[in-house]
């Protein structure tokens, strides 16, 4: 559950990227975060995970205030947080394998637990074949499913995503939505900024725009609205 | 921490070290450098204090008796000068032996002075210790006032100068130490730095999925750690080598003297202890310095 009451946020520069965002957000919901470029969906999604804090209001996230949660609780925060971008962020010396390890690892996980947990998520991405390969050795679209991987083998409840298919073609694209719509229906929410107006309008669910840092629309199955 | 946290902490240390081969090296030449010259200035600066409470230790005050005084007199004076608080010992050292010692101490041509044995010139003479070195002055003047002290004389003028140059220089050297020491923190602080920028992005991720900045830190504790710890390792063996050179050496020289350097066991052991303890302050800052800007991720 994801409540965001009256939140605004302006950044040192000036820029007001949220100006009193009320929202929210059921569990297991499945939710496109939509709007022209700059106009604070990035802001909206950073928030979500604490990598940005709001100038003002109160953002829950399964009953935390991450505008109030300190620095120190964080790390536990993300622990129940998975987190997707455009760009993968994978670590390029590591296999497939040890880039989904890492994520276990580093909350000092059981090694026997990473193990079995690994190869379950990469069996969901249908990566089970390419444990051993370095990131340089995948496409765009299998990169992407490593890091979904990462991002899911701890089981969170919500799963957040930066233009997950930005740098992916239409194939790639629909491969990847396939696998949130498994994620999602096995009860993850899922908030996911997107500019895939194709994506949008075909897997139908909520959608939020976004403009000038305030929501202007929000509907459930609505479409993405704008011209590409 | 669990060991198997710690294993996985060691193991990034020695990669990352290994991996920036170069940067390790230059650092750890950094600390060797800074610790070998703050590890040869605090040896001499340690036997230079030593000789000076040596020499301040050996300072006494010799009252002359004078010539009037009669053996009882002697005794009450004896009496009086005991009873002064700080009075640590008295000798008495009669005129006999005052020539003896003046015979020997000029060698041949002492020889001279054996002519006086017959007619001994000098005087008897108390030699009077006190308990702390500060309180010559204050003693040698209040047995000044004494009836029968002919003449109080004490060295003070000389440990005097002796000090105030120890003095003088230990600030310079203290002064050339903390610049080096900050000197050899920047180029550590430097080297992680560099190491960092390269897992920025690891540090990122790490931070995504939920890592704690603790554990984030640690390898590069460790690493800082070990590049301060590597860096004592020559300056310790070199001084050690030449220390026992040095001390057999100069110790064969002061042979006779009341002047000692300090022995090899435990004074080498304690600089080695305080080598290793300052590479791995300098090593620990430094990395800690360079991490923290980087955790804000």
């Amino acid at each position: 559950m994801i409540e965001m009451e009256d939140v605004y946020k302006k950044y040192p520069n000036g820029v007001v990227a949220a100006n009193g965002i009320d929202v929210r957000i059921k569990q297991g919901e499945f939710v496109y975060v939509v709007g022209p470029s700059g106009a604070g969906k990035s802001t909206f999604i950073k928030m979500m995970y604490r990598e940005e804090k709001p100038t003002r209001g109160t953002i829950m996230i399964n009953g935390v205030n991450l505008a109030k949660l300190k620095e120190n609780k964080v790390p536990h925060l993300r622990r129940n947080l998975g987190v997707v971008f455009q760009d993968f962020k994978l670590l390029p010396t590591l296999t497939v394998y040890e880039n989904v390890a890492f994520a276990l690892e580093v909350i000092e996980e059981q090694p026997k637990q990473i193990k079995k947990r690994v190869m379950e998520t990469l069996d969901l991405v249908n990566l089970k074949h390419k444990v051993r390969m370095l990131p340089s050795e995948l496409s765009g679209g299998e990169q992407q499913r490593v890091s979904i991987a990462r991002s899911i083998v701890n089981s969170p409840k919500v799963m957040i995503a930066d233009e997950p298919t930005g740098n992916l073609d239409p194939e790639t694209s629909w491969e990847i939505m396939k696998i949130f719509e498994e994620i999602n229906t096995r009860g993850t929410t899922i908030v996911m900024a997107t500019h895939n107006k194709e994506i949008v309008n075909t897997i139908r669910h909520r959608v939020i725009a976004i403009e000038n840092g305030q929501i202007i629309r929000d509907e459930q199955r609505g479409d993405y609205g704008y011209e590409s | 921490m669990k060991a198997r946290t710690l294993r996985r902490h060691m193991k990034e240390s020695l990669k990352n070290l290994a991996r920036n081969g170069w940067m390790t090296f230059a650092s750890v030449s950094a600390v060797t450098v800074t610790l070998m010259l703050v590890g040869v200035f605090f040896v001499i600066m340690m036997n230079l204090n030593k000789v000076a409470t040596d020499i301040e230790e050996d300072v006494r005050i010799r009252v002359h008796i004078d010539i009037a005084a009669t053996k009882q007199d002697q005794a009450a004076l004896k009496k009086k000068i005991e009873q002064i608080p700080e009075v640590e010992s008295i000798v008495f050292s009669p005129k006999e032996n005052e020539l003896k010692n003046l015979i020997d101490s000029l060698g041949d041509e002492g020889e001279a002075f054996k002519l006086f044995e017959q007619d001994n010139p000098l005087y008897d003479v108390f030699v009077v210790k006190t308990k702390q070195p500060e309180q010559l002055e204050q003693v040698a003047k209040k047995i000044e006032k004494f009836e029968f002290a002919y003449k109080v004389k004490f060295g003070q003028e000389d440990v005097d100068k002796l000090f105030a140059f120890i003095k003088s220089s230990r600030n310079v050297g203290l002064v050339l130490i903390v610049g080096l020491l900050f000197t050899a923190m920047f180029l550590i602080s430097n080297t992680i730095k560099i190491t960092i920028v390269a897992r920025r992005k690891e540090i990122e991720i790490m931070k995504l999925v939920g890592a704690t900045n603790a554990f984030i830190r640690w390898p590069f504790f460790l690493e800082g750690l070990m590049l301060g710890v590597l860096g004592s390792v020559v300056p310790i063996v070199l001084i050690s080598v030449i220390y026992e050179y040095s001390y057999d050496y100069i110790s064969g020289k002061l042979q006779g003297h009341f002047i000692h350097l300090l022995e090899f066991n435990p004074f080498m052991f304690q600089v080695a202890g305080i080598l290793i303890l300052l590479g791995a302050a300098i090593g620990i800052w430094g990395s800690m310095m360079s991490v923290r800007k980087f955790l804000k991720i």
